[in-house]
């Protein structure tokens, strides 16, 4: 990585992305820098268009119209495989893990995808030491240490949130995009969520939709306010915590 | 785990390579031809049971491969190798270019595509009849021999066909426990987590179609010699649905399953029609059971108990 190059240019800068599905306006001309090592909430009510940016940034989906960069690389028509290939990572809001393999499979999985050993076919997986010692450091970094073995079908919700994550630090990403983290954990699995995100890599930029408000504001200094679509509030935490729109619509007081 | 199973299947070669000189002919002849069907029901299994993608059209790539044997054999009166090489790249390119139009489609629609597209295999067996004989089929296909060896007897040639599925199997075996294999069954599990991950899906996807393919080949070139004889009703969509059978009731995803699943249909189809016309009905029946049993078929069974 060239320091030079990831101070001059944005991680990620979105210049006035939209999508539409059919009439509705999911998306609307949404603008946003984050720099490199920037930790950044995308916040908004349920149906702000967060997850359907999250989308549009990785490439899952096409835009409407718009541009997206990532380290000064124009990305907006690249396929979401070769985003993946820029150092783009993102979880999923509804676990998407692999759940009739391993732990170590599913981690295994993230790990070989940046490396040309993908396409390796005449030697068992199980033979590849490296590849095996970098998925089991990365599950030791998620608390996940001792379940390689387990098939992901049978872990508890927690642990696969927590195996999201893993499969999203594998490829060792420079961009981030948490979706949720903590969807559906209870108070105690939300803490160590928030525990285990809070010792990720200063260097990895991290852009995280979170609907638990302390979370989110604990762990990012940066906030972004999305509603119906449009960016409302952008700014430093308390800047935004302050702003009336925003605690009209979202935060309630 | 990879090294017992390299254990089971090689005391399986030796008890088959043993017990064969002892076999009547007809019993042994059967056999060859489930080792030949068993390689077709394995490469379609790489497919089905690993990447999920449940082709209907796999007796295209086992006819190519056949066709090229049969025509090479009888009109240029190429040896083996030659023969070989020739039907199982042919059914690989085959494979390369229906690929490029039937990765593109996933599910139902792919399955429908594949069927489509066997059919145009079927089409041309049936109906390019200077190159294919149509409907005659062509006969007279010699059995080969290999440098010195004759393989000409029923012996001889069950043993190359054992060499030849043990080969297979191995190579196919170590494809699905490689790092690109992990890659296959990933996209069995979730595509959309393997795009956010880096992975080319439709490259893994084509690549691992094309090789399908080769084997399904493999196995027609060795059906061209086993029957002595290609006709369009090898090519045709029953032998497609028969394979796919198969790989149900042996296990999909077991890669050796398919091979005995094959092993069962081919016995059950030439003893039971001895006794009865309506052998499709015990095979139906047969299959209802592994359904409602086994529904992992016969080896996901086994598998599954001792775990």
């Amino acid at each position: 990585m060239a320091p030079a190059e990831a101070v001059a240019h944005a991680a990620l800068r979105l210049d006035a992305v939209s999508r539409a599905f059919g009439g509705l306006q999911a998306v609307d001309a949404v603008s946003l820098t984050v720099r490199p090592g920037e930790r950044r909430a995308l916040i908004g009510p349920n149906g702000a268009g967060k997850t359907t940016l999250f989308n549009l940034i990785a490439g899952a989906l096409p835009l409407t119209s718009g541009r997206i960069s990532l380290f000064g690389h124009d990305v907006t028509g690249t396929p979401a495989h070769r985003r993946a290939a820029l150092g783009l990572a993102r979880t999923f809001q509804i676990t998407n893990l692999f759940p009739d393999l391993t732990v170590l499979e599913n981690c295994l999985l993230a790990v070989q995808a940046q490396t040309p050993a993908r396409f390796a076919m005449l030697r068992p997986v199980s033979q590849y030491s490296a590849l095996r010692e970098r998925a089991q450091a990365t599950l030791a970094s998620l608390a996940l240490e001792g379940l390689g073995d387990a098939v992901v079908r049978n872990l508890s919700h927690g642990e696969q949130r927590q195996l999201e994550i893993a499969l999203a630090l594998a490829g060792r990403p420079r961009v981030l995009l948490l979706d949720e983290p903590t969807a559906g954990l209870s108070p105690a699995e939300s803490r160590l969520m928030a525990t285990l995100l809070r010792e990720l890599h200063p260097a990895i930029t991290v852009l995280m939709i979170e609907h638990d408000m302390d979370i989110a504001l604990e762990l990012s200094e940066m906030v972004t306010v999305l509603h119906y679509g449009r960016v409302i509030a952008d700014g430093p935490r308390e800047q935004v915590k302050a702003d009336p729109q925003v605690k009209e619509i979202y935060l309630g007081a | 785990m990879i090294a017992r199973r390299a254990l089971l299947a090689a005391a399986a070669v030796a008890v088959l390579a043993g017990v064969a000189p002892f076999l009547p002919a007809y019993p042994l002849t059967l056999l060859t031809q489930a080792l030949i069907v068993g390689i077709l029901a394995m490469s379609l299994d790489v497919l089905l049971g690993y990447t999920g993608l449940t082709s209907l059209g796999h007796a295209a790539y086992f006819g190519v491969g056949a066709y090229a044997v049969a025509i090479m054999a009888t009109e240029k009166q190429a040896g083996l190798i030659p023969c070989l090489a020739v039907g199982v790249l042919l059914a690989a390119a085959t494979a390369a270019i229906f690929g490029l139009l039937a990765i593109r489609a996933t599910g139902t629609y792919f399955l429908m595509i594949t069927l489509a597209l066997g059919m145009v295999i079927w089409g041309l067996a049936f109906r390019w009849v200077s190159l294919t004989k149509g409907d005659n089929g062509i006969a007279g296909v010699p059995r080969p021999s290999l440098g010195p060896l004759e393989l000409s007897g029923p012996l001889p040639f069950f043993y190359f066909c054992l060499v030849a599925t043990a080969v297979a199997w191995a190579l196919m075996g170590l494809l699905v426990v490689s790092p690109f294999g992990l890659g296959l069954r990933g996209i069995r599990g979730s595509e959309s987590r393997m795009l956010a991950l880096g992975y080319n899906v439709w490259l893994h996807k084509y690549t691992a179609f094309v090789i399908s393919g080769l084997f399904a080949g493999f196995g027609g070139t060795l059906w061209a010699y086993y029957n002595g004889f290609v006709s369009p009703n090898d090519v045709q969509l029953v032998t497609s649905v028969e394979t796919l059978l198969m790989v149900a009731l042996g296990g999909s995803g077991t890669l050796i399953g398919p091979a005995i699943g094959a092993g069962v249909i081919v016995f059950l189809k030439n003893f039971v029609s001895v006794y009865t016309k309506r052998w499709l009905l015990i095979l139906g029946a047969v299959y209802i059971g592994v359904i409602l049993y086994a529904p992992t078929g016969i080896v996901g069974a086994l598998r599954g108990r001792r775990r």
